[in-house]
């Protein structure tokens, strides 16, 4: 059973026929060619596939196409912005944070979420208090993150990258 | 996956209709739960309507001074909002130590208590369960029983091969909060509204493991109403896992204790449903709690549970962790 979606990708409106079994990931990858977002788990278990969903990071890959036509996709492929690297991919790029770099897309994604999420105040299970406004410590990254999985085990420099993004000297 | 329709109603009422109209039928909301059982071929619906847009996506003020969470409001909003954070802490805190940010940013106040109560053997539909296959077994008992269930279960270790058998627990943190803060849920079915008290809303397996909660085929929860707490009541949730994020609770524990120290307490990963802690409430009610009077209180709740035996040593080691979780979490309450 087919549907007709548009989705805005990285700023480009694209229109499509999808199945609707399809998510949004495969959407994403088989239909419109962007394979910026990685298939890793298929599960939400790794968070190789995060985007940002209409603004909040979210996983593709437990998102149904069909549910999403209207939405607003944007993958680390559109986080540059004319050829100047957005502060995460450039932070990512100072502290060598990453080796193989398969799961790299989902952690620049997520980090770009998780430093808003720290701008509006959001609280972590990290947090010493839950009525103030929560720090870019270590451990607040760490909790944060800790829906993206390395397997080359880079955190140590993926944790300082995203304290660097978000402006905390590490 | 097996093909289905889709429909994006414009209505609550229409949605329900939709549900109503086709046995086959499933609400989708975030999808952080069944998408993936899309996939596994744990869910094979008919027909998918989504309802993510057709409710409320706010925390709005009630006139008793309570809370009304909209069904489509995100964990992430809910936790993070400030109403939430100071009045409520148990379910800010039980909501972050759930799932990971991405997931919460899309999993629902209305969807969260609705995901499965589940195990590995239900998510693999290569083994006999009696909640995916009605009447083909459970392959849980004696199996791999880390996560299972050790209350409302039958006294004796459970016949695997019995219609009725299932040791699966409910996985949800939020729920276990819900249920020590009495929440009310809001319904909306075919046969009209309703408000089912969040304690209510889950079932144990009975004769019917298929069977989740109380909620009729049609019924759409639209709003979980907080009820005001009494001036001075503090509350917590403490969770204990096998790491440090992204981990399902072996046990944990939602407490709500008011200004007079009238305790409120449920427990999580240790049932089929969130499993409030009434005999614990009824012992310590109008006493102090120390350390003893806890144990005490502990002692009179666990006196039915039941150890489940497993390849990898069983699940025993939940009874004295629920103990010591529980005095921990009324501890530092109490400080």
């Amino acid at each position: 059973m087919d549907a007709e979606i548009t989705l805005t990708v990285d700023g480009a409106p694209r229109t499509l026929r999808v199945d609707t079994r399809t998510t949004l990931l495969d959407a994403l990858r088989e239909r419109l060619g962007n394979t910026s977002p990685k298939k890793g788990c298929d599960h939400g278990q790794c968070g190789a596939c995060t985007v940002l969903l209409d603004g909040e990071r979210a996983l593709p890959c437990l998102a149904l196409a069909v549910a999403h036509d209207g939405a607003e996709v944007t993958t680390a492929d559109g986080l540059a912005v004319d050829g100047e690297l957005h502060p995460v991919q450039q932070a990512f790029l100072d502290r060598d944070a990453f080796q193989c770099g398969y799961c790299t897309p989902g952690q620049i994604c997520s980090a770009v979420g998780v430093l808003q999420e720290v701008d509006r105040g959001w609280p972590s299970h990290a947090s010493p208090d839950l009525t103030t406004d929560p720090e870019l410590t270590s451990a607040e990254v760490a909790e944060r993150m800790s829906g993206n999985l390395c397997r080359c085990a880079a955190y140590v420099n993926i944790v300082p990258a995203v304290q660097q993004a978000g402006g905390v000297q590490a | 996956m097996k093909p289905f329709a889709y429909a994006r109603p414009g209505s609550v009422a229409e949605a329900v209709r939709d549900v109503a109209g086709e046995p086959a039928a499933v609400f989708l909301a975030g999808g952080t739960n069944l998408v993936d059982h899309l996939k596994l071929g744990v869910a094979r619906p008919e027909l998918v309507v989504d309802v993510r847009t057709l409710t409320s996506r706010e925390v709005g003020d009630l006139p008793d001074g309570g809370l009304r969470l909209g069904a489509a409001s995100t964990n992430s909003v809910v936790a993070a909002d400030r109403r939430v954070r100071e009045r409520y802490p148990v379910l800010a805190e039980a909501l972050l130590a759930g799932a990971t940010g991405q997931l919460r940013n899309s999993a629902t106040t209305g969807g969260n208590p609705l995901q499965r109560t589940r195990c590995v053997y239900f998510q693999d539909v290569t083994t006999p369960c009696n909640k995916r296959e009605p009447g083909s077994g459970c392959s849980a008992v004696g199996g791999y029983t880390r996560y299972h269930a050790v209350l409302g279960v039958p006294a004796a270790l459970p016949d695997p091969t019995a219609p009725e058998t299932c040791i699966a627990s409910h996985p949800s943190d939020m729920a276990v909060a819900l249920a020590a803060l009495d929440a009310q849920v809001q319904v909306l079915g075919p046969a009209g509204a309703r408000t089912v008290p969040f304690v209510d809303l889950h079932r144990l397996p009975g004769d019917d493991p298929s069977r989740d909660t109380v909620l009729e085929h049609g019924e759409l929860i639209t709003a979980i109403d907080l009820p005001p707490l009494p001036a001075g009541t503090r509350s917590a949730y403490r969770k204990v896992r096998d790491r440090a994020s992204y981990a399902f609770a072996l046990v944990s524990v939602a407490a709500v204790v008011a200004g007079d120290g009238d305790v409120r307490l449920a427990l999580g990963g240790v049932a089929h449903r969130p499993w409030r802690a009434t005999r614990a409430e009824e012992v310590l009610r109008g006493g102090p709690l120390s350390g003893d009077a806890v144990r005490a209180a502990m002692a009179a709740e666990l006196a039915a549970a039941q150890p489940q035996p497993g390849i990898d040593g069983g699940n025993g080691f939940k009874i004295p962790l629920l103990t010591r979780t529980v005095v921990a979490t009324l501890r530092d309450l109490e400080a």
